[in-house]
């Protein structure tokens, strides 16, 4: 009797976790990256089909001989995927992570070069500098989306242009921060780096921490507070949330800083890291090109479902996968190929969805042929099978990985 | 023997949690019109969709004409001949009549569309059964009840001999509704075998031949029209007797709870004032209905009242304090419950739980929230206990989305949420719209019960039975402006129904009365 009930409860535990949504979402993705891999290696078959295994060995395997460096890369894009994510959850496409991005990294420089601070304390503050110029680039295009109902896509991508030529001209007017000869700014000082985690050969630095607790607060702040609960409330549903007396406006200006924040941190993250070369620093060239990692961070965050652990995951995921793209030059691929790759796998995530769904079908027409299973259980047994299959893919991958 | 076109026997149907339909037999007669009666969630959509091909059953098997027959997927219904409309049609709005008709089984010339015959076909087809459309209407400027026409049309078009209509008069007004019923009968009468989905009683004693009943997504049984009455059906639809009258003793109003003054508020959709200089008054354990055809005003009286649109000009005042420009949480805060109009617009956020949507007036009050951290152990108690008290119904209890729960416990849930919270005024915008006896029955005694606890009741209804049943002061809305105030102990629902047409109003004199 009593064995009989802890059966029972074992599996309904079992159904609690592979019903949940963040695992149906895990399952999906790795769906994607399971499809988006093999059209990739398509493509480098065609591309140079006597090179393509040895190149595709690089994209699965490359990134293992250089963790440090996919968790030195996954800083940036990780905080540039909290942006958009975070903002996603309330049914807004923050497509401004770039301009975020550029302004976080600019006001941390600026205090880097011009604020005299204690060593210990001068890169935090120039961490929250960052933070601060994020949150205003974030903060335009939410009042102008709360106030006057302009399209905020429209606003931000603006504001990745306005932000960027801002900033190359504040930095090409300032002596202290730009070096005219080498157009690019200055070396910082190394107290004002952030200190490295000590992995030999890469850059990997404490960034990486503080965005994966930033992400687990934002985590915490979207499922367990009541900011979290109206900012999805009005994500899924605006109207309600306006009948239950939500204040929408407020809510919107303060995600759009929120998400600002996030991706002017990583702006800092990304100019702030330590330089393996003694007497050396990251710099930045003002050379009127939009930053990159924030549009990354659009992957990042599609891949990631918007939920921000997952977000830590995609984005270690895309920085691994770009670490062994970089490698598979050595083999005659352009690493433009890697890229390639990665939209493929953005591409597939968009209907993961519906590729699981159909799976889970499959398995049970099979399953209905195999054997009568009682009813009852069908559906919880369907889910946990189509859990099975992606193990299997998992293990497919990895075969071909060897 | 006798001469089905269709049976379905012994048909079994699940979804997670939940056995929609279980060992259910109906058998359809060739020329009938078959009424298919439960209440909302009872099963009788799954077991259409069955037919059409859009579920397969786990148990149970189809039969046309004698034969066995396996339906895939619709067109497998097409082609047996089964056609149906849907409750909300599938029609491309920007297609014409004709474009609508004949999608899917275009005639085509050399590679070209070939339209001329179709037209007549479709001319044809309307005249021989008194469906009237022009066939070169864009669907987006045709009205509901003619884009149901076009729905019909298509499935004759398409030859089809068993017609489903899934709550069909749903969308319709009572003139159209009148019609729609004379067209099934006159479908029928040229042989045509109609499965009619339902949950309103005088339409299936009107032109149903036979009806089927189910209930909780059993088979409960199958009776002809001519020898059953309304209350036997409902019985059998609802497992006990239902009351059409609703209970309620005479209660002497106390208090004005609820004081509007000269409110005006302006429309969305055109330049002139939706509302116009309304004045009423609503007192404590009282149900004052407003009363009207639909876009009279209704829905922007409400969205003024209850804070989703500014007021023009006017004062509103709730006990005693003025909340004419009081935010939504200010005027919830002071008292108001606002059943809404629209459950999933504005009533729910249909993906969260139901849990969260139980305090989703609630959440910021100190009970379910410290520091700005939800407590959630106190949102689980919350939900179990309202879900037992108002009897809601789901898959998964607290954790069920609340968009897979039926319409009818959407609905309970909404009413949980807001008689619940703490509150004098209750502003139920048509509470029963698209629900079953059961549930209307339901929903009026909480209604009544919140008078009988002297809370004020303001209802807006459409539904002349439940003005009349429900309140006991009617106020009749017409294009905006108050018209008349009636007691509905003394009116008729012909007098009622000269008010909402316009055709007879108050004098001023009368009317101003009435605001005090």
């Amino acid at each position: 009797m009593q064995g009989n009930n802890n059966a029972d409860k074992l599996k309904f535990n079992i159904k609690n976790i592979t019903s949940h949504s963040g695992f149906k979402s895990l399952g999906a993705a790795l769906m994607a990256i399971f499809l988006g891999l093999v059209v990739g290696f398509i493509i480098m078959l065609v591309a140079r089909p006597e090179n393509a295994i040895a190149g595709f060995r690089f994209v699965l395997l490359g990134g293992m001989g250089r963790l440090g460096d996919v968790l030195y890369f996954a800083t940036p894009i990780l905080m540039t995927g909290l942006a958009v994510g975070f903002a996603f959850k309330m049914g807004l496409f923050n497509i401004g992570a770039s301009g975020q991005y550029t302004m976080g990294m600019f006001f941390a420089l600026y205090v880097a070069f011009n604020w005299d601070l204690p060593g210990s304390t001068h890169w935090i503050v120039a961490i929250f500098a960052g933070f601060v110029g994020g949150m205003i680039w974030g903060f335009i295009p939410g009042i102008f989306k709360a106030l006057l109902n302009v399209n905020e896509v429209i606003t931000s991508i603006m504001f990745n242009y306005i932000g960027m030529y801002l900033v190359d001209m504040w930095i090409q007017n300032n002596g202290v921060m730009y070096n005219s000869s080498l157009t690019r700014t200055r070396y910082i000082a190394s107290g004002v780096q952030i200190p490295a985690l000590g992995i030999a050969g890469s850059n990997v630095n404490l960034g990486i921490i503080i965005a994966i607790i930033i992400a687990v607060i934002l985590y915490i702040v979207l499922e367990k507070t009541t900011f979290g609960y109206e900012l999805k409330a009005t994500g899924h549903n605006k109207h309600a949330a306006e009948y239950a007396g939500m204040q929408g406006k407020r809510n919107i200006i303060l995600t759009m800083t929120i998400a600002g924040g996030m991706a002017g941190i990583g702006g800092a993250f990304a100019i702030l890291a330590p330089s393996a070369i003694a007497g050396s620093s990251m710099t930045y060239e003002p050379i009127n090109i939009i930053a990159a990692n924030g549009f990354t961070g659009i992957a990042v965050a599609l891949l990631g479902n918007a939920h921000p652990l997952g977000t830590i995951l995609s984005a270690t995921f895309i920085s691994y996968i770009q670490r062994g793209g970089t490698l598979t030059s050595l083999v005659g691929f352009k690493p433009e190929i890697i890229d390639i790759v990665v939209a493929v796998i953005i591409y597939f995530s968009a209907f993961a969805m519906i590729m699981n769904s159909a799976i889970a079908r499959f398995i049970k027409a099979r399953l209905g042929k195999d054997d009568e299973k009682p009813l009852q259980e069908t559906d919880s047994e369907n889910e946990e099978n189509t859990v099975e299959d992606e193990e299997v893919i998992k293990k497919e991958t990895e075969k071909e990985a060897e | 023997m006798e001469n089905y076109i269709v049976e379905m026997l012994n048909i079994t149907k699940e979804f997670p949690g939940i056995i929609a339909n279980d060992n259910i037999t109906l058998k359809l007669k060739k020329g009938e019109i078959h009424a298919l009666l439960g209440e909302n969630g009872a099963g009788k959509s799954t077991l259409m969709s069955v037919l059409f091909g859009l579920y397969q059953s786990e148990k149970g098997e189809i039969r046309k004409n004698g034969k066995k027959v396996t339906i895939n997927n619709p067109n497998d219904a097409n082609e047996l001949g089964i056609g149906m409309v849907h409750q909300h049609f599938k029609l491309v709005e920007v297609f014409t009549v004709l474009e609508n008709i004949i999608l899917g089984v275009e005639p085509v010339e050399n590679g070209l569309l070939e339209l001329e015959e179709s037209k007549e076909k479709i001319i044809e087809l309307s005249e021989q059964y008194g469906l009237k459309v022009s066939p070169d209407a864009l669907i987006e400027d045709i009205s509901v009840g003619m884009q149901q026409r076009v729905e019909i049309l298509k499935m004759l078009y398409k030859d089809n001999e068993i017609l489903i209509f899934d709550e069909p008069t749903a969308v319709l007004t009572p003139q159209e509704i009148i019609e729609l019923l004379q067209i099934m009968k006159d479908l029928a009468a040229e042989g045509k075998s109609i499965l009619f989905i339902t949950h309103k009683l005088n339409e299936i004693m009107d032109v149903a031949d036979r009806c089927t009943v189910l209930r909780k997504g059993k088979y409960i049984g199958t009776v002809d029209i001519e020898s059953t009455t309304k209350e036997e059906l409902s019985r059998m639809m609802v497992g006990r007797d239902i009351s059409f009258d609703v209970d309620k003793e005479d209660r002497e109003p106390g208090d004005v709870i609820l004081s509007i003054k000269n409110m005006t508020v302006a429309s969305k959709t055109h330049k002139n004032n939706a509302v116009r200089d309304v004045s009423l008054d609503v007192r404590a354990g009282e149900i004052v209905c407003i009363a009207g055809i639909d876009g009279n005003g209704q829905s922007e009286f409400v969205y003024g009242l209850t804070g989703l649109e500014k007021l023009v000009s006017g004062t509103i005042t709730l006990r005693g304090k003025d909340i004419s420009k009081a935010s939504i949480r200010e005027r919830s805060a002071s008292g108001m419950s606002h059943i809404p109009e629209d459950r999933h617009k504005h009533g729910l956020v249909l993906d969260y739980k139901l849990e969260e949507n139980l305090i989703l007036q609630r959440y910021w009050q100190p009970k379910f929230q410290k520091n700005h951290f939800i407590k959630f152990n106190e949102m689980r108690d919350y939900a179990e206990d309202l879900i037992e008290r108002f009897d809601i119904r789901s898959g998964q209890g607290p954790t069920t989305m609340a968009r897979s729960m039926s319409g009818g416990n959407q609905q309970k849930a909404i009413i949980a949420r807001e008689i619940d919270k703490e509150h004098e005024l209750l502003v139920a915008v048509q509470p029963t719209r698209g629900l079953d006896v059961g549930a209307i029955e339901y929903i009026h005694s909480q209604l009544v019960e919140s008078r009988d606890a002297g809370k004020a009741v303001l209802l807006i209804s459409l539904e002349l039975d439940e003005v009349m049943n429900v309140s006991d002061r009617i106020l009749v809305l017409y294009e905006g402006e108050i018209v008349g105030e009636l007691d509905p102990e003394e009116t008729t629902t012909q007098e009622l129904g000269l008010y909402m047409a316009g055709a007879k109003r108050d004098t001023e004199k009368e009317t101003r009365h009435a605001g005090e």
